[in-house]
């Protein structure tokens, strides 16, 4: 490292930490401020301490709608670890096994819908399964599973799984490219070895491939659960801003953005949008803190 | 490749063959051949039926375009009841704009952050890799609010600058990684013919990142492209709709248009295929030189 004069360094730094600190950061502390104020319809902010919080958490109609997006975006949530990150585990285990042909062709493919726009993908989706065009049923009844068809989007039971597959659908290419990056950077003399003492390919992939790209899988669990507690669009896209039947897609970001620019009778409040938003930041930072702290603790071991 | 070592008696056998046996080979290629299905078929049946007659639609979504069910007629109602070239290049400016900044203002930061030893250094640093965690939606009310006593509401200026600060943090991180890379010696001979820091940074080092541009447009570029929230929230107008934005509320009004539906799937999907087969080399390595690190 070298010193140069100081108002070189700072012109340097000066146009990324203004825009950042500007447009993110201190947005995001105002947020955190304004979530203890409320306003009245002349637009003056009081300070009211916590009773925004006390609302939320506690007052029943609130309340209600708060722990049903909280809980659905938990499931939400587990889906994706269920499926999502096994799925590409395995795809990018497949495709990096040496001497497969067309591993490259595969890797491009699969990673198409993942480019793709949530709510492009969304409506994509709806189209298939509706009832109406019919294509899902038939491509169901071709399989034999005809009469399991149902409008899985409609229903209260079933809109909220239906929303997760699509999503993991699209975003499996992630998990697929960071794994598979991973499995890239596996030193080949390990390999090498285990090959030569005539490990099975099982053999080395749980073994040694698993254990080595174990800090890549901590990282896709973190950015899976901080994407996760985050998504708007795909319910927006597809349920509206009420997240129906019945509000049983609703997750947080549909909540924060209903509570902030209000629906149908409710006025929305910006005071209120911003507790609710504190509170998705505290989940986010629970949930960062904690992978950081078992980073630490744990995944530095297997580090290469 | 391996070396001749081992017995020669026994043909080595891939790695794959040995443990799922000499099919093995054959079953890989059978579930990734299957996944590739499960990943395109959808796309594929939009793009199909996009160009189909509303009575092909129904009668046989499966089947390809013919002669007689050809039908260009969503497309004709997209362009001409919404403005989606300008949709088109309001997302080009916003992403290409966003990509400019961030790639600039990152690399002077991220050169500043590991070339120079100064107080604060370190903290720095870390405020800056706070925003790679923390997504920037949490603030939106606190945005609106900037944006609004701007006057920058419904400007893609506002959706830049939106944008460049989401991006910003992970660019710092990829590119100061990178620059450090860059051999000492070059910096040192130029400066030990006196050559000031900024023509350094401008003339040296600001070309030698471009292999490192690739990863971040891939980490920038398309979550732009793709959001929702930010256009809706910041920047609804007719005349700065981006794509995303423009498709969503399009079919929201022609819900029951299936050709139009269709069409507008379509043009928003098209333009992304496209450079994906022109760029998907350069994507694919920069996302895992990216996530190596």
């Amino acid at each position: 490292m070298k010193t140069a004069r100081p108002w070189q360094i700072a012109l340097f730094l000066a146009p990324a930490v203004l825009i950042y600190s500007l447009f993110s950061a201190l947005p995001l502390l105002d947020t955190l401020r304004q979530g203890f104020y409320t306003t009245n319809d002349a637009g003056v902010f009081s300070f009211v301490g916590l009773d925004n919080y006390r609302t939320i958490l506690f007052d029943s109609d609130w309340s209600s709608a708060f722990w049903n997006a909280m809980g659905n975006n938990f499931k939400f949530f587990c889906i994706h670890m269920a499926l999502q990150n096994p799925i590409g585990l395995l795809l990018a285990t497949l495709f990096s096994l040496k001497g497969l042909r067309g591993a490259r062709t595969y890797r491009t493919l699969i990673f198409l819908p993942t480019l793709l726009s949530v709510v492009i993908v969304g409506f994509i989706w709806q189209l298939i399964i509706s009832p109406l065009w019919g294509v899902g049923e038939k491509l169901m009844t071709l399989i034999g599973l005809g009469d399991y068809f149902a409008p899985w989007l409609g229903q209260e039971s079933t809109a909220l799984l239906t929303l997760s597959l699509i999503s993991v659908w699209q975003y499996v290419g992630i998990p697929m490219m960071l794994i598979y990056a991973a499995l890239l950077a596996v030193p080949e003399e390990i390999l090498e070895a285990a090959h030569a003492e005539g490990a099975s390919a099982m053999r080395i992939f749980w073994q040694i491939k698993l254990p080595l790209i174990l800090p890549t899988l901590g990282l896709v669990t973190i950015l899976t659960f901080v994407a996760n507690f985050n998504a708007f669009d795909l319910i927006y896209s597809v349920k509206g801003a009420l997240a129906g039947p019945n509000y049983s897609s609703d997750l947080l970001g549909t909540f924060f953005y209903r509570t902030f620019f209000g629906y149908q009778a409710q006025i929305g409040s910006p005071t209120m949008g911003a507790a609710v938003a504190t509170l998705m930041f505290l989940v986010i930072l629970a949930g960062v803190g904690g992978y950081f702290y078992l980073v630490q603790r744990k995944l530095t071991r297997y580090a290469l | 490749m391996p070396s001749s070592s081992r017995s020669v008696s026994t043909p080595r056998l891939s790695l794959i063959q040995r443990s799922f046996g000499p099919a093995g080979q054959l079953w890989v290629h059978v579930v990734l051949c299957l996944y590739a299905v499960i990943a395109l078929f959808p796309i594929a049946l939009i793009l199909i039926n996009s160009v189909k007659s509303r009575a092909a639609i129904f009668d046989n979504p499966m089947a390809l375009p013919t002669v007689d069910s050809f039908s260009l007629i969503g497309f004709h109602k997209v362009l001409s009841n919404t403005n989606f070239l300008l949709y088109f290049g309001n997302s080009l400016i916003v992403t290409l704009g966003a990509l400019l900044l961030i790639v600039l203002f990152g690399a002077m930061a991220g050169w500043a952050l590991s070339e120079y030893r100064f107080t604060g250094n370190r903290l720095l640093t870390l405020f800056m890799a706070i925003g790679i965690m923390i997504p920037i939606r949490l603030g939106t009310v606190s945005i609106l609010q900037l944006v609004v006593a701007l006057n920058l509401i419904n400007t893609r200026t506002a959706l830049i600058l939106v944008y460049t600060a989401q991006g910003l943090p992970l660019a710092v991180m990829i590119l100061s990684e990178f620059i450090r890379q860059i051999p000492a010696e070059l910096k040192d001979a130029a400066r030990c013919d006196g050559v000031g820091e900024f023509r350094i940074f401008f003339q040296v080092i600001l070309p030698l990142i471009r292999p490192a541009i690739a990863t971040v447009a891939v980490f920038t570029m398309i979550p732009a492209w793709n959001d929702l929230w930010f256009p809706l929230i910041l920047a609804p107008g007719d005349e700065t709709r981006t794509v995303t934005l423009g498709v969503q509320q399009f079919i929201g009004q022609y819900a029951t248009d299936w050709n139009s539906v269709l069409a507008a799937l379509s043009l928003a999907v098209v333009p992304v295929l496209l450079m994906y087969i022109l760029f998907s080399r350069q994507l694919i390595r920069g996302l895992t030189a990216g996530a190596v690190k």
